[in-house]
């Protein structure tokens, strides 16, 4: 046709159009990391990278009193008892404490779970520092055993004043389906 | 013009339009894909409605009568997703292939085998959709949101045919864009610069840009789903280090643009209607093109409106709750700029017309609704309740589907070469604007007397007023079969429609004669 | 035309002003909740007022302006002065609108020094409550019997808005929700209080509220959870704080003597009538919901269990899947939801319901062996 305009031109803005099409998938899928990173920068959901924190050298302001609560869940369809030993403690900004953590396995088989760590408010999840952790790796458990697992931890003295109470939050999950029977076989209660 | 004409008459001669069914099976012409694409969605409209039929009658009484809850939620889910993706968007692409072209003085889209594809694999999506009522388990039952993990460990098999028909019907919008896209910057006419385009025209490119932009994400949205359902990746399982809330952060990142995708042909449309029947120019054309541009661009900077009770910080709730507010100036702008294109003017009542005013009405008390649901604090109250269900309806069905309606009373002169009944048109107008008052006006009292939204069953103080939701509901419905019958009626005959049939008429469609040949602008009109 | 869509609005328009407990949104008992009634009206009354002066000129122009009254159209297409000022007038109004939102959000928002921490936890489909700092928790179903649902017997007043065992607050203390979910998203709401928050798997939020008025206030699941996503309800009790207390040490006092009679029950075999008689009625609270009263279930999401393998044939596999649960399914652990009497009946009557006549005669003592071996 007389008025068909010239090919290439049509060409260039299509290229063009699948590109941005093709950047915009791809950007869905970045959004994961993105999202990661924006979390841990603003406590946003009170989701937080769980790597070691840094050995504490922050000076103890003990002019504040922070409650620290703990709540242990397991999920739904999975039988383990999972408590810590203290329901919260006190702590002052600045000061490491340990936690210890029980976890029972009462069933006739090798399991292994993921603890999934959540702080409210949110905001705390940035001041929140975890020298070591059992949710930094999977728990495995032998059948019918029991195992204590340490938490230590310390609150950044730059928490904000409004803040009182954190509460930090950890639900088990099942991971044992993902594991080789080999692997779950190996399994050995542990010393205590 | 008689020369343009027959210029036309003679093109006709070289190209025949295959008859039967190869013609529309094979048609790369943009005319019969329009009306592909319109009788589609009108289908699809008689589906989904069908569906909204089933959830009114199971809420006329409290207590289960009908459906089981399982069932219920199914049609809930797929009566959305066949009005967004079958109903209005599928409308919208129909008129922009009949009109952007003759409101251009383009011979035709683009990219017309496109074209073809865009609209012949859309059914496919749906037949695959509603297949998957009839799947053991049922079909999907999660809410046209799907949030995770609803739609991923908790969801019945017939999640991986839901994700496979949502590829495919992004697909076909994204292809549906691209070409509307590289029509309107390569088929202008001589002198049709981008400030002298038609509004309809102007709206269309900024939606089809969106489109360009979300439909991708969507796409990107339920391939994660797919995997975590079946390929053992936790995007959005918390139990592998992945959280069901950045599911709604993608979601709604495509979501909320995407209700404006659904929207901003309205206005191009009700912008072309308001002057023609106020015999008045448009008032403010530039500062509605920069509306419609400031409102898209907006669009990108509020998703997270539909999720502040998951639980975000303090200043990410007011930062989405500004820019939320924010886009009440440039819609209130757009309202602001119709009153002041009928003040003074001429006004005549014509079915368009009608449609049109009771749009602008009616999806500003939408737009009251939503700016009363971008207030954080009280938007705690009305999340998930009819509250919503109220609002989105109002900016839907009175909205986008009205502006649809408006459309085609408006051109089908143009498209059928007929007059229609004018007698009919009008009892179809009152008809659904009385009912559709009934039917979504209360739902308002609803939601803030607190019932929530995608119960099956509810307590005895919302009986009444669901009783009149229901009436008014299938009286909605009823009502469209007078539009099917008119359309009908008019296709098959009627007084001839001259080329310009309303008085006040503006634009490039108008000059050529009804019905619009076959092949229109093979030699382009010039633009003063 | 005109006319009737005028009349229509007005009609409309006192129903929204006048009707405050039906149609409006509730005042509820909290200074919160009273703040957010203040900022629904504020904000609806602007919209009214906008309405009027939009609606007005435009109805002004639709019955002055028309053609059949012979005006002849003005020509004026665009006015900088008007258009700047219905750009900057709005903007102004929605300043005066987020001002009192964002004073109230950031008192919603902070849930610092709180006296009683409840963890609530939503599952499908009924809420679970653990009070923070004590033993106490349990989980609160809906009470509202399969027959008025079915319409078979007249519906109750508070029809769907029943709970068995409500959750207890005292009155004139702050009290903070964690509010989390094992398995879909939920949304724990009292309309009463303003608080509506979701409950995300392996996430908690937070939400708090002051109630001064004793009471029982009721809400809704607010997100869909799937199936029974209507039959999931909230409901609160506000007790003043000595009855609390008492409320409170009855509730450790009975958890004691339940401990205690569990035990006395491991001793104790039931016949089989009365593991029928019990198994049916945990079989219709717990399970009925997924696997439906006759036993078919829903083919492709819930299995049946009438005529099942596992029913007829698997009897350990039959316990270990009620009191374990079955991971990535919706299928829970019932082994600290149920006592072992509860899950020996509910075992045995699905072994013997609905034409599995196994014969099967489960006893808490077998189900005590399996839970400790």
């Amino acid at each position: 046709m007389s008025t068909q305009p010239s090919k290439p031109d049509n060409l260039k803005i299509i290229r063009r159009l699948l590109l941005t099409v093709v950047c915009m998938f791809a950007f869905g899928f970045a959004l994961v990391p993105l999202y990661e990173v924006f979390c841990d920068l603003t406590g946003f959901n009170g989701r937080f990278t769980d790597g070691q924190a840094a050995a504490n050298t922050k000076a103890v302001d003990t002019s504040r009193t922070i409650n620290v609560q703990f709540v242990t869940r397991v999920n739904k369809g999975m039988p383990w008892g999972f408590e810590p030993e203290v329901r919260s403690v006190r702590v002052h900004p600045g000061e490491t404490k340990v936690v210890n953590f029980l976890a029972r396995n009462p069933t006739g088989g090798n399991m292994v779970a993921q603890a999934i760590p959540s702080v409210a408010p949110g905001e705390a999840s940035l001041y929140l520092n975890k020298v070591e952790c059992f949710c930094f790796n999977q728990q495995p458990l032998a059948a019918g055993t029991e195992t204590a697992m340490p938490m230590q931890f310390y609150l950044d003295p730059e928490i904000p004043e409004h803040i009182h109470t954190v509460t930090l939050s950890y639900t088990m999950y099942d991971m044992t389906q993902n594991m080789t029977p080999d692997a779950l076989a190996a399994i050995q209660p542990t010393a205590e | 013009m008689s020369t343009v004409v027959g210029e036309m008459d003679h093109h006709d001669h070289h190209h025949h339009a295959p008859s039967g069914i190869t013609r529309w099976l094979f048609t790369t012409n943009h005319k019969d894909i329009g009306s592909l694409y319109l009788w589609f969605s009108f289908i699809m409209f008689l589906v989904g409605g069908a569906m909204a039929m089933v959830i009114r009658a199971e809420l006329f009484q409290p207590g289960l009568q009908l459906v089981e809850p399982h069932f219920f939620n199914q049609m809930t889910t797929v009566h959305g997703l066949i009005m967004v993706f079958g109903a209005v968007m599928p409308a919208f692409t129909g008129l922009a292939n009949w009109m952007i072209p003759m409101m251009i003085g383009a011979p035709d889209m683009a990219l017309p085998r496109m074209n073809n594809w865009s609209f012949w694999i859309l059914p496919f999506a749906f037949a695959i959709l509603l297949a998957s009522l009839f799947m053991e388990g049922g079909g999907p039952a999660f809410g046209w949101t799907f949030y995770a993990p609803l739609s991923t460990t908790y969801s019945s098999d017939s999640t991986a045919l839901f994700v496979f028909s949502v590829h495919i019907m992004g697909i076909s919008s994204i292809m549906g864009a691209i070409n509307v896209i590289v029509t309107i910057m390569n088929m202008r006419a001589p002198g049709m610069t981008y400030m002298k385009m038609p509004l309809f025209v102007w709206t269309w490119f900024i939606t089809a840009f969106l489109l360009i932009a979300v439909m991708p994400v969507l796409a990107g949205a339920v391939t994660m789903v797919l995997t975590d359902k079946y390929f053992g990746t936790s995007f959005f399982d918390a139990a592998g280090g992945g959280d069901p809330v950045m599911f709604q952060h993608i979601f709604w990142f495509f979501g909320h643009p995407e209700v404006y995708i659904m929207i901003l042909p309205s206005f191009g449309i009700v912008s072309a209607i308001i002057p023609a029947f106020s015999r008045k120019q448009l008032f403010g054309y530039a500062s509605m093109v920069y509306a419609t541009a400031a409102i898209a661009g907006l669009s990108f900077l509020v998703w997270a409106h539909h999720m502040f009770t998951t639980g975000m910080p303090v200043f990410a709730e007011l930062f989405f709750m500004y820019c939320t507010m924010l886009i009440s100036v440039p819609t209130g702008v757009k309202v602001f700029n119709w009153v002041a294109t009928m003040w003074r003017g001429s006004i005549t009542f014509e079915p368009p017309m009608m449609f049109a005013l009771a749009f602008v009405i009616l999806f500003t008390i939408g737009g009251f609704s939503g700016l009363m649901l971008a207030i954080t604090p009280v938007d705690f109250q009305y999340h998930d309740t009819y509250f919503v269900v109220a609002h989105f309806h109002y900016v839907l069905v009175s909205g986008a589907i009205f502006s649809i309606m408006a459309a085609a009373y408006y051109w089908l002169p143009k498209w059928t070469g007929h007059m229609y009944d004018m007698g009919l048109a009008k009892l179809h107008f009152w008809a659904s604007l009385i009912s559709v008052n009934v039917l979504f006006f209360p739902m308002h009292f609803a939601g803030l007397a607190g019932m929530p939204r995608r119960i099956p069953d509810y307590s005895i103080q919302f009986a009444d007023i669901n009783q009149i939701v229901s009436i008014g509901g299938f009286a909605f419905g009823l009502s469209q079969l007078i539009f099917l019958w008119l359309v009908i009626k008019c296709v098959r005959g009627g007084e001839k429609a001259p080329a310009k049939p309303w008085e006040g008429a503006e634009g490039l469609e108008w000059t050529v004669p009804s019905p619009a040949p076959y092949h229109t602008f093979d030699t382009p009109p010039e633009v003063k | 035309m005109s006319i009737k869509l005028i009349s229509a609005l007005v009609a409309m328009a006192p129903v929204a002003a006048q009707a405050r407990s039906q149609l409006n949104l509730t005042q509820g008992v909290t200074d919160i909740s009273q703040r957010v009634y203040d900022l629904h009206m504020t904000i609806f009354y602007i919209c009214c007022v906008i309405g009027v002066v939009v609606f007005g000129a435009m109805f002004w122009s639709m019955i002055r302006h028309r053609k059949s009254k012979g005006r002849k159209p003005a020509t004026f297409h665009e006015n900088v002065k008007v258009e700047i000022a219905w750009t900057v007038i709005p903007f102004l109004i929605l300043i005066g609108m987020a001002i009192p939102a964002t004073s109230t959000l950031i008192a919603m928002e902070d849930t610092s020094e709180a006296e009683v921490t409840v963890l609530v936890t939503g599952s499908q489909w009924k809420w679970h409550y653990k009070y923070f700092d004590t033993d106490v928790e349990y989980f609160s179903l809906l009470a509202t019997p399969r027959q008025q649902i079915e319409n078979k017997l007249d519906k109750g007043e508070n029809y769907l808005l029943e709970v068995d065992r409500p959750l207890v607050i005292p009155t004139g203390k702050k009290v903070r929700f964690l509010i989390t979910s094992d398995d879909v998203i939920h949304s724990w709401w009292v309309p009463d209080f303003a608080v509506k928050k979701d409950a995300n798997p392996g996430m908690i939020n937070e939400a708090w509220t002051k109630v001064d008025e004793p009471g029982i206030y009721r809400g809704q699941c607010a997100e869909l959870c799937g199936k029974d996503h209507g039959f999931m309800p909230v409901v609160v009790i506000a007790k003043e704080p000595a009855e609390y207390d008492a409320w409170m040490a009855e509730q450790v006092a009975a958890k004691q003597r339940a401990e205690e009679e569990e035990q006395r029950l491991l001793a104790m075999s039931m016949d089989m009538d009365e593991a029928m008689e019990l198994g049916e009625r945990v079989y219709v609270g717990s399970c009925a919901a997924c696997h439906q009263a006759n036993g078919e279930g829903i083919p492709g999401v819930f299995p049946a269990l009438k005529g099942s393998d596992m029913a007829l044939n698997d009897m350990q596999g039959h316990i270990d899947i009620v009191v374990n649960g079955k991971t990535g399914t919706s299928m829970q652990a019932f082994g600290n939801q149920l006592t072992m009497q509860e899950i020996a009946a509910v075992v045995t009557y699905e072994r013997n319901a609905w034409g599995n006549d196994t014969g099967d005669l489960v006893q808490a003592a077998d189900i005590n062996a399996f839970m400790n071996e």
